[in-house]
Formats: structure tokens, C-alpha cells, sequence
């Protein structure tokens, strides 16, 4: 019977079956672990709540990615009492299903913000993001004061939205039409509109970044903050914000 | 060949082959250059992590955007330059046969080299896609596939020229480390560009089928680019500076197959508790423990190698690099099933017990094994004797040593004390610390850290010196010309 080193001398003798061979060997365990998740239904909850980021959402939640958060701060709650505790229910899949790429995170320099939403004032985190001592002293995040004087315009993000679509998060033709608008709209001292509130379901419209004569990075980055993990309605679970800290 | 073999039951001669070994020079030099800058900026973000006015409140120098220049530079750039150098000396000697491509090997040689800048300036000013060590957008991975490949059939190619029966060891290897690498980098990759002329781009995949591929590519990144590699530059470094063969052959088949098999499953242990399906996480962690086997298989054959030579370790410094390399490689290996168990990860994870785990195997293993071949490689490559100064390579040995035991322990103190802060509860039943607490109680050790890597980054500074000299001011080797003379390509 062949043995692995019959089978090793047939193959190390001639590069194109040493390749196949080794092709072969390499390709099973992706195919056994990866493909089944695109494929087993209820690799992903079915929740009521999530939708698709807004438009402006969606620039702050690009700026996150730009400046590298994730490498500091993760967004995946494991299911342990201290971390509900900490920063609230434990997540699920279906609350990442439309973050091309994901962002999960592999280390926590900083707090979870999986579910930082709406658990600090938009003032709090426009100081934090600013100058993050002069509200936390011993935290050793950088400063970035330089996205509230960076302006940020909504004219390319019905390109976005259009491409995200082809990768199937489900936008409808209205989204992407007044995408631009909308860009503009979240950012109003007054609130965004009616329209808009009946296109981005408990999507919130403010002034976030405290300066209303101009819609910065600052507030693109804040109002995405400001939405992670509200979306998905859980039985009362409060997480203590003094310990998310 | 098959004629002369036949007439004659020795072997023939081999005419003299004139190998290609301009583009591995080039190779060398960048090597050593990347080492020192992307070890300078990890140093800088360690120092940032410790004093946080350090990133200066510019965008281009916050934490953020420097530490995938200091990740790829070191593991692309250095750790890269390093396997595919060796890889073109290696299959050069162990085939017999001249590179083959014409141009092609040097289209690698800059093409990768213009990858790693571009990938460096990217990041300083904010191109990031966010997936950890694939950080480039789409317009550079489609470069580095084209590179990747030209640089599989160089590779491929002299190895169907080669005028031995047999395909070495090392050479399945660094078979095995390209042809995955090819793979896990076109699907890890796989994005919609949101225009031709922009470099914003959205991967094709979301949430948790992202999570899944992003950590099959990177933990096949350790697999194939930092193991399989690097052992295929173990498995011709050491048993050259021992001046032994390797110890079993037999071994050695067995811990290839396996590794390479069992290795890609291994994926799933980063995502311990995610919302990844439960039995996504268990096939990850069983696998993870199964690779300490093969793992500690080629540890074993690399150390045995030097069995009847011990002596040497004392009396060769370089030799000494290579053997502490290997015992590295046997230590974060035996680590890495450990953190793999999700009752051990639960604790470990998130934390900087993941950052030391990291670098013991970079610093131990990956660079040691690289300083090694280095020593080895430049007398001969530059037509030296030795390298200029043996004692200048004792030193270096010193620092980067107590470099990697400052990085590793300090680390090892920090992530499981953080671990178990956050976990920890008072009498009452509340949460024992706040976040922050558990941030400040982390500064003595970023401080020791910081350090550690200073003392490593100076070994490395020390070398880059004393492969200069070695280069320009080393005894020259009179007998034999530094290259064969030139001859037709055969």
C-alpha cells in the first residue's frame, strides 16, 4: 500500500504534482470552514431593527476605518458576564451583516464600542476626540482635533452607496437618489426632516460636532459613533457607562 | 543528464553554473534596510502607547496609520525581502540551475520593493481597508498578484531547469509559501472598487463571512508567510552553518504535510466567543492544538541538526542565532495551540498577551532566523571570508536577546493582569475597575516594552553596521572569484 513517502517520492521529484499536491492539501480546510457560512442559513439571526448606514453614517463609520480605530478599539461583545456587564449584550452576527469589511476588532487598547451609542453626549465625544485627556486623563489615545476643522461634502457618496449595493447590502433606489441630500440633511442644527426619517429609520439628525455653520469629519465621525449598536431593540440590558470608560 | 548519469555510477561533475546572485544582493540590502525602519516605527508606536503626546496630533503620525507601517515593514517588507532573496539563492544551489526569467527576477525585486513604499504611504495618509496585514487597497493588490505571480514562475521555473533529480526541502517550502500566499491574498482581497480613478474600495464580504476569511488569510499569513517560509530558509541555513544534514529526512516529509494541512484550519481561534458559529470556533481550535505536532516536528529536525556539533554554539555566534531561533519557533508555537483554547483565549484575547505571543515568534523566531542567514549570506554573496567583526555579532546576539525577553515578559504581565481586570468583580457584585483603570495600570509595562524594543532595534543597527563593513572593508576570498565567471545560461 502507498505510504506518505511513496507518495512524497512520487511528488518531490516533479514540480507540477508537487504544486497540485500541495494546492490540494491547503484547500480543504478553507472550503470546510468558510464556505458553509455563506451557504447555512441561520449562520445569521434573523433581528428586527438593522438597516444599512445612512449616507453620513456611513463617511464617519470610513474615517473610523481610515484612521485606523479598529487596531485600538474593538466591536464584538463576547458573551461573558463582565463584559454584558461592561458594555451590554453580547453581539450578533446580524449586526454586522452590512460592515463591508467587518470591524470587528483583535484588541482592546481601548473600550468595546460596539454598543457606544447614544451612552456619552455628542459634546463628550467631540472633547474626547479632540483632546481625550482633558476628559479621560489616563488614556492614551491619540488627538484628533484635526477632523472637527476638516469640512466633508456628500458629493461622491451615491457612488458608495451604489457600490455597497453590488456587494449586496440591500439600499433602494430612493437611498441612493437622495443620498447626497441626505449627506447634507443629518448635520441640520433642526433635524433632517420627515422624508428623511422615513428613509433611515431611527437614524438621528443633528448638529453633532457643536459647530453648525459646517459639516465636518468631526460630525460624520460622531454621528456614526453615535448609531453603533442602537439599532437592534434588546430587552432592557443597561451597561454601566462609567465602567465602559 | 540521464545518459551520463547511466554511463557513470558517481556523479558527474557539474560544469561550474553561473548563478544569478545580483538580485539576491539587492534583496539582502533591502532586507536590512526595512528591518531597521519598520522596527524604528514599532519602537515610535511602543513610545506612543507609553506617552500619548508622542503621536503629536498630526494625522500622519498618529497610532493609527503607523502601525501597519510598522507591521507590514517588518513582516512584508523585511521578513518578504528576506524569503524571497533566500529563496532565489536557495533554489539556485539546491537545483543547480541559473534563476530563470531573463528580466523577471529583477521586475520582482522592484516590483515588490514599489509595493511596500506605496503600501507605506497609503497608510501615513489614511488608505487603509482596515483588514489587519492586508491593509493595502485594491489598485496595490492587484500589483503585488501581478509581482507574486512573475515572482511563483521564476521560482517554478528554475526549478524544472534544476539538474538534480530530487526537489530539496527548503523548495517545498517556499513552494508552499508562495502558492498559499497567492491564494489567501486574491480572496482575502476580493473588493469593489467604488471608482477606477479612487482608491476606496468595499470588500466583497460583511460581518461574520468577513471575519471568517480575514482571519483565515491572516492566521495563513503566520502559517505561510512566517512559518513555511522561514522554514524553508531553516531547513538550508542550518544544516549549511552546522555542516550537518538535516537530521531525518523522514521527519521532515511528515512535518511538511502535516503542517501545511493542518495549518489552514487554524483561522477560527481568532474569533474565540464572536458571533462566528460555535462549531466554526471548535474545528479552529482543534486544529490549533493538532499543530503543535508538526510544529514542534520541524523544531525538533532543526535543532537535531546540530546534534554532534553543540560545541560550535559556543565558538559561532551565527549558528547560535539560527539554534535560538528554532527553540523560539518550538516556544511561541507551544503558545499558540495554548492560547487556542477558548478558555484560555477568553482571557487572553483582546489583550497584549497577543501582541507578545506575536512577537516572540517575530522577534525569536522569524528574526533571528533572518539575522542568521544574513551573517551566513553576506561574506558570500560580497566575496568575504567572514563577516568583519565576530564579536560585534555576539553583541548583537546579547541585545536582541534580552530585547525579545523584556518585549515578551512585560507583555506576558500586562495582557494577563488586564485580562483579569476586566473580569474582575468586588464583594458587592459591581465590576471591580473601570477601563481606564485597567489602561493606566498597563504604563510600567508599555515603558518596559518600549525598551525591550530599543534594545533589539540597537542589535539590529549594530548588524546593519557590520554587514557594511563586511561588504566594503572584509578580507576578500582570493581563491575563487566572489562570481563565476559569466557563461551562456543553460
Amino acid at each position: 500500500m502507498a505510504n506518505i513517502y511513496s507518495i512524497h517520492d512520487a511528488l518531490q521529484k516533479h514540480s507540477i504534482k508537487l504544486m497540485v499536491g500541495i494546492v490540494a492539501a491547503v484547500s480543504v480546510g478553507g472550503l470546510v470552514e468558510i464556505a458553509p457560512l455563506f451557504l447555512i442559513e441561520n449562520t445569521i439571526e434573523k433581528v428586527e431593527g438593522m438597516r444599512p448606514y445612512t449616507p453620513l453614517e456611513l463617511a464617519g463609520r470610513n474615517i473610523y476605518i481610515r484612521e485606523g480605530c479598529y487596531l485600538c478599539h474593538s466591536q464584538q461583545i463576547r458573551p461573558f458576564r463582565d463584559e454584558v456587564d461592561r458594555y451590554g449584550h453580547y453581539s450578533l452576527a446580524a449586526e454586522s451583516m452590512y460592515d463591508h469589511p467587518f470591524q470587528w476588532g483583535s484588541k482592546r487598547t481601548g473600550p468595546d464600542l460596539a454598543r457606544v451609542g447614544n451612552k456619552y453626549s455628542d459634546d463628550w465625544q467631540v472633547r474626547h476626540l479632540i483632546h481625550p485627556q482633558s476628559v479621560v486623563p489616563e488614556s492614551v489615545m491619540p488627538s484628533y482635533a484635526f477632523l472637527a476643522t476638516t469640512p466633508i461634502s456628500g458629493d461622491e457618496i451615491a457612488e458608495h452607496l451604489k457600490t455597497l449595493r453590488l456587494t449586496g447590502v440591500p439600499y433602494t433606489d430612493d437611498q441612493i437618489a437622495n443620498a447626497a441630500a441626505d449627506f447634507a440633511a443629518q448635520g441640520n442644527v433642526d433635524g433632517a426632516g420627515a422624508e428623511f426619517d422615513a428613509r433611515w429609520p431611527k437614524a438621528a439628525s443633528r448638529d453633532f460636532d457643536g459647530n453648525p455653520e459646517q459639516l465636518t469629519e468631526m460630525d460624520a465621525l460622531v454621528a456614526y459613533l453615535q448609531m453603533l449598536g442602537t439599532l437592534v431593540d434588546f430587552p432592557k440590558i443597561v451597561p454601566d457607562a462609567d465602567f465602559n470608560r | 543528464m540521464t545518459i551520463s548519469t547511466a554511463l557513470s555510477p558517481g556523479r558527474v561533475p557539474d560544469a561550474p553554473v553561473a548563478y544569478r546572485d545580483d538580485v539576491v544582493r539587492w534583496f539582502m540590502i533591502a532586507a536590512v534596510f526595512w528591518a531597521v525602519v519598520g522596527m524604528l516605527v514599532g519602537v515610535i508606536i511602543a513610545a506612543q502607547l507609553t506617552y500619548p503626546a508622542l503621536n503629536l496630533g498630526l494625522p500622519w503620525t498618529s497610532f493609527g496609520r503607523l502601525r501597519p507601517v510598522h507591521t507590514s515593514g517588518v513582516i512584508f517588507a523585511f521578513g518578504g525581502s528576506m524569503l524571497i532573496g533566500t529563496s532565489f539563492y536557495i533554489v539556485q544551489r539546491t537545483c543547480k540551475a541559473r534563476l530563470f526569467g531573463g528580466f523577471a527576477p529583477e521586475f520582482v525585486f522592484w516590483g515588490y520593493q514599489a509595493f511596500i513604499v506605496m503600501a507605506a504611504l497609503s497608510y501615513v495618509l489614511g488608505g487603509s481597508q482596515s483588514k489587519e496585514y492586508a491593509e493595502p487597497e485594491w489598485y496595490l493588490d492587484i500589483w503585488l498578484a501581478v509581482v507574486w505571480v512573475t515572482y511563483l514562475v521564476v521560482f517554478v521555473g528554475t526549478i524544472m531547469k534544476r539538474k538534480e533529480p530530487h526537489i530539496y526541502v527548503s523548495l517545498w517550502y517556499f513552494l508552499a509559501f508562495i502558492i498559499t500566499i497567492a491564494v489567501l491574498h486574491i480572496v482575502n482581497n476580493l473588493a469593489i472598487p467604488v471608482s477606477f480613478f479612487g482608491s476606496k474600495s468595499y470588500s466583497l464580504f460583511s460581518g461574520v463571512q468577513d471575519a471568517m476569511t480575514q482571519w483565515w488569510y491572516g492566521h495563513n499569513a503566520v502559517g505561510f508567510f512566517l512559518t513555511a517560509g522561514f522554514l524553508g530558509m531553516m531547513y538550508y541555513f542550518v544544516p549549511k552553518q552546522a555542516e550537518r544534514p538535516i537530521w531525518s529526512y523522514r521527519l521532515s516529509i511528515v512535518s511538511f504535510w502535516s503542517l501545511i494541512f493542518v495549518y489552514i484550519w487554524a483561522g477560527p481561534h481568532h474569533l474565540h466567543y464572536t458571533a462566528l458559529p460555535d462549531w466554526v470556533q471548535t474545528l479552529g481550535m482543534t486544529f490549533s492544538i493538532i499543530l503543535w505536532m508538526p510544529s514542534w516536528a520541524s523544531m525538533v529536525n532543526g535543532v537535531m541538526t546540530v546534534s554532534g556539533r553543540w560545541d560550535r554554539l559556543r565558538t559561532d555566534p551565527i549558528l547560535r542565532f539560527m539554534i535560538v531561533a528554532v527553540a523560539f519557533y518550538g516556544m511561541s508555537t507551544f503558545e499558540g495551540p495554548l492560547m487556542s483554547i477558548r478558555a484560555v483565549n477568553g482571557l487572553s484575547h483582546y489583550t497584549d498577551w497577543t501582541v507578545g505571543h506575536v512577537h516572540s515568534g517575530a522577534l525569536g523566531w522569524n528574526a533571528f532566523i533572518s539575522f542568521g542567514a544574513l551573517y551566513y549570506l553576506f561574506p558570500k554573496l560580497w566575496g568575504r571570508k567572514a563577516i568583519y567583526s565576530q564579536s560585534a555579532i555576539r553583541l548583537h546576539f546579547w541585545l536582541g536577546t534580552i530585547g525579545i525577553v523584556l518585549y515578551i515578559t512585560s507583555m506576558w504581565a500586562s495582557g494577563i493582569m488586564q485580562g483579569l481586570m476586566w473580569r474582575a468583580y468586588d464583594s458587592l457584585g459591581f465590576l471591580q475597575y473601570s477601563f481606564v483603570e485597567t489602561v493606566a495600570a498597563m504604563h510600567p509595562y508599555y515603558a518596559i516594552r518600549t525598551v525591550g524594543g530599543l534594545c533589539f532595534l540597537s542589535g539590529v543597527l549594530i548588524m546593519a553596521w557590520n554587514l557594511w563593513k563586511t561588504a566594503t572593508a572584509g578580507e576578500p576570498v582570493e581563491a575563487q572569484p566572489a562570481t563565476p565567471a559569466l557563461q551562456p545560461a543553460e
